[in-house]
């Protein structure tokens, strides 16, 4: 995460802390100055999709009232409670407050025409540097980013600025510099064994810090951009790149692995509450018995036998050919998670042909070896590699065919994309109809359904599609399920 | 509906003191849990906690109603849980048996008055948190394994802290309970239920915090084992498991290795006691495969086992 503005760069004295600081040196008017303030943070939160309400708000005012202004720890959790409700939403109140008091310091500082002479100094007295020197500046780096040392990351930044910056005079645009820079150093998560073993380097560095690391990079070159244009450069929005969460493919497997829960309950629930809780309940003339003994024999409370949840029966197809490479990963840990949520399950994996690939699930448990094993022996890498989804059907009915039954579901992952083949409407339809519910996770945008060689609107008919390739989808895919009217029950 | 004569701690002034209230009964907030929860016992919102299993969620609430000196009152929610179960429910048999003993003689209108009074009302957790004469702490534990049903009608509840019972009218709450709801994120919370909260994420600690967890709960470790302790923790919760050890088990597992009287963990000890802080087959196979060996290799060539 990045720091906040370093009130190290600014004469004591000035106006540099922002409106805050202001604000509880000179009560009234300031007051104003920290309400416009908030509100603009709260407006630039709205913009970057949190939702913060004007109750938010209020409550954001109310717990300004109680915390002291001077730490700046407290201020920023007392305001993080309030405003953001989830850990995405904290991760971009993160990012976005900092982005916001590094503007509200900055523009103080231009407005009061401050000048700070550090990096300059530093320039000048960096320039003749030996490539020993430039060598060891370089290792230094690399151990501080290696032991995650924040302060001593900010100071070199700049110390890296002002010696691998200052020598084309910058691109002028921050990305690419903070890029060059970060090449300059050969700074790398990657294991890079040619180095000698003492240098930081050689085990590559761990990625959280060299990420930090940048973002300090980013901040001090927006520092000295601000400072020599003497204006602010517009705001810019998050991408979707500083939005998502630091996260391994361990972490996206684990948020599929939650919501694949939730649709593990949905299906258990469904039945039950599509009939009515209670129509076909069966009274247990037993236990109603035994609990009017308490009321002198009057049988007040009805007692009914337990309705046993249905135990769900699921059926996969996932297709792995090469038109969903991008998705492939997706799907799988969709598998995976299914696998790990359901009983009485099979999956199978199709490109040309089917394959069944129950096993390797339920024998495997790390995602990395399951998709190894898929791709090396599960069969279906042979041939052209094209999808023959006609082919797939007949197979599909062949294998399970007579399994199938109206309380069976079937999920199939894929883009319906036939490469011009038969799309074989008829056989699906046949699976479908055997089947109580069959759902389809298209992973292509609707916009490009039925572009091209996509068949999707001759299944659809048989079928629900949703359009599928992100976690959020998929919530909505099982949010969807709820829907009676979306999941009919035959 | 009174709980006696409990006299409430008074009210915190600053996040600091409530850290150190916390301490003292035996629980280490980080600086964010101390700061949310200052602010909920000074604004009487309610707090949403979220965080995975076991980081101690439900122990806050334990601790702020030990260090508040308040009663706890406790709601486990669950799939079904309705208002009978967490608000009031009639009497019924108390009620048929007022009817039997009256029927003869008064009308009904006088049964009915006299059947829907408070005499005759059964308090659940929620009702009783409302109308308690003391200021209480309400947990109302995971709220997310309940309907979405449930959840609109904890609204009233929380925004107002009333509940309108159609027989006998409104009841207000005339002290301020502190609410805590936890919520292991099994399923998305409404929007409405969150606008209403402050919002506290609890995480798994930093290796010293939970360092000096451990060390509260089981004084007697050694520090080099405690040490040990919270690092193959560390190396444990990196791996992909169904069910990452949480602090409850770190702690469970520092008194085992203390009744076994050990004096470092090393490989053998691991695998014997590896079960505490592992709960799945699965995960036992990948934790004595990945961390077991490196256990190994780390200790001397002379007592290292095969895994």
């Amino acid at each position: 995460m990045p720091s906040p503005p370093d009130p190290i760069d600014f004469r004591p004295g000035n106006a540099t802390r922002g409106a805050l600081d202001d604000a509880s040196r000179d009560g009234e008017r300031a007051t104003e100055g920290v309400a416009a303030q908030l509100l603009a943070l709260g407006e630039q939160l709205r913009e970057e999709g949190v939702a913060v309400g004007t109750s938010e708000l209020l409550d954001a005012f109310a717990v300004l009232r109680e915390i002291p202004w001077t730490s700046q720890g407290e201020f920023r959790e007392a305001l993080a409670a309030t405003l953001a409700k989830s850990q995405d939403d904290r991760r971009v109140f993160e990012l976005v407050f900092d982005r916001f008091f590094f503007r509200a310091v900055e523009l103080a500082a231009v407005s009061e025409c401050v000048e700070r002479e550090g990096t300059t100094n530093a320039a000048a007295a960096l320039e003749e540097l030996s490539e020993t020197e430039l060598d060891a500046l370089r290792l230094q780096i690399a151990a501080a980013i290696r032991d995650g040392a924040e302060g001593a990351m900010r100071d070199l930044a700049r110390l890296a600025i002002a010696t691998f910056g200052a020598q084309e005079q910058g691109s002028g645009v921050i990305g690419v510099d903070v890029q060059r820079i970060r090449r300059a150093l050969g700074l790398r998560a990657e294991p890079q064994p040619e180095l000698p073993p003492e240098d930081p380097r050689r085990e590559g560095l761990p990625r959280e810090s060299l990420r930090r690391f940048e973002a300090m990079l980013r901040r001090e070159l927006e520092r000295s951009q601000v400072q020599r244009t003497g204006r602010l450069p517009p705001a810019r929005p998050l991408g979707d790149l500083d939005r998502a969460l630091p996260s391994g493919p361990l972490a996206d497997l684990a948020a599929v692995h939650r919501v694949v829960a939730q649709l593990r309950r949905r299906l258990a629930t469904q039945g039950k509450q599509s009939k009515g809780r209670r129509r076909h309940a069966h009274v247990d003339v037993r236990r109603t018995m035994r609990a009017s003994l308490q009321t002198g024999g009057v049988p007040v409370e009805l007692r009914f036998r337990p309705q046993r949840p249905r135990r769900p029966e699921i059926y996969v197809l996932c297709d792995v050919s090469t038109s969903v490479t991008s998705a492939s990963v997706f799907f799988l840990s969709v598998l995976h998670a299914l696998h790990d949520a359901f009983r009485k399950m099979r999956s199978f994996v199709f490109i040309e042909r089917i394959s069944e690939v129950t096993d390797v699930f339920e024998r495997e448990r790390d995602f990395k070896a399951i998709s190894e094993r898929i791709s090396s022996d599960a069969g279906v890498a042979d041939i052209s590699g094209y999808t023959d989804y006609g082919r797939v059907w007949s197979e599909l009915l062949e294998q399970i065919g007579d399994e199938l039954h109206p309380r069976a579901t079937l999920i199939v992952l894929g883009d319906a994309r036939t490469n011009g083949r038969d799309p074989r409407a008829e056989l699906f339809a046949q699976v479908a109809t055997r089947a109580g519910r069959t759902f389809w996770l298209n992973p292509e945008p609707r916009l490009y359904w039925n572009y091209g060689d996509s068949v999707i609107a001759a299944y659809e008919q048989w079928c629900t599609a949703f359009e599928c390739w992100t976690t959020t989808q998929l919530e909505d895919f099982v949010n969807a399920l709820t829907r009676p009217h979306l999941a009919p029950m035959r | 509906m009174s709980n006696g004569a409990r006299v409430g701690a008074a009210i915190p002034t600053s996040s600091q003191q409530v850290a150190d209230g916390l301490r003292s009964v035996g629980y280490l907030p980080s600086e964010s849990t101390a700061l949310v929860s200052y602010l909920a016992t000074k604004l009487g919102k309610p707090v949403l906690v979220e965080g995975p299993a076991g980081v101690g969620k439900t122990e806050l609430a334990k601790a702020l109603a030990r260090y508040l000196d308040r009663e706890l009152i406790r709601l486990q929610c669950y799939e079904g849980l309705d208002e009978a179960k967490a608000l009031y429910e009639w009497n019924y048999r108390k009620q048929l048996l007022r009817i039997q003993a009256e029927a003869s003689d008064a009308g009904w209108e006088a049964v009915q008055q006299d059947i829907f009074g408070e005499e005759f009302l059964l308090a659940r957790p929620l009702m009783s948190a409302i109308a308690s004469e003391q200021p209480v702490v309400l947990l109302i534990d995971e709220i997310d394994k309940t309907d979405q049903e449930f959840e609109a009608m904890l609204l009233e509840v929380l925004s107002d802290f009333q509940i309108s019972i159609p027989e006998l009218g409104k009841v207000s709450s005339t002290t301020r309970p502190v609410v805590l709801l936890t919520s292991n994120n099994s399923r998305e919370l409404t929007e409405a239920l969150k606008r209403r909260c402050l919002y506290l994420w609890l995480d798994y600690p930093a290796l010293e915090h939970e360092l000096e967890i451990v060390k509260l709960h089981a004084p007697d470790l050694p520090e080099t084992v405690a040490q040990r302790l919270v690092e193959v923790i560390g190396m444990v919760r990196e791996l992909d498991l169904k069910k990452p050890p949480s602090i409850a088990e770190s702690i469970d597992w520092a008194r085992a290795l203390l009744l076994l009287g050990a004096n470092d963990i090393d490989t053998q000890t691991f695998n014997e006691t590896m079960s505490v802080i592992v709960k799945h087959r699965t995960d036992m196979d990948i934790v004595a495969e990945r961390v077991g060996l490196k256990l190994a290799r780390e200790a001397e060539p002379a007592d290292a086992q095969p895994a």
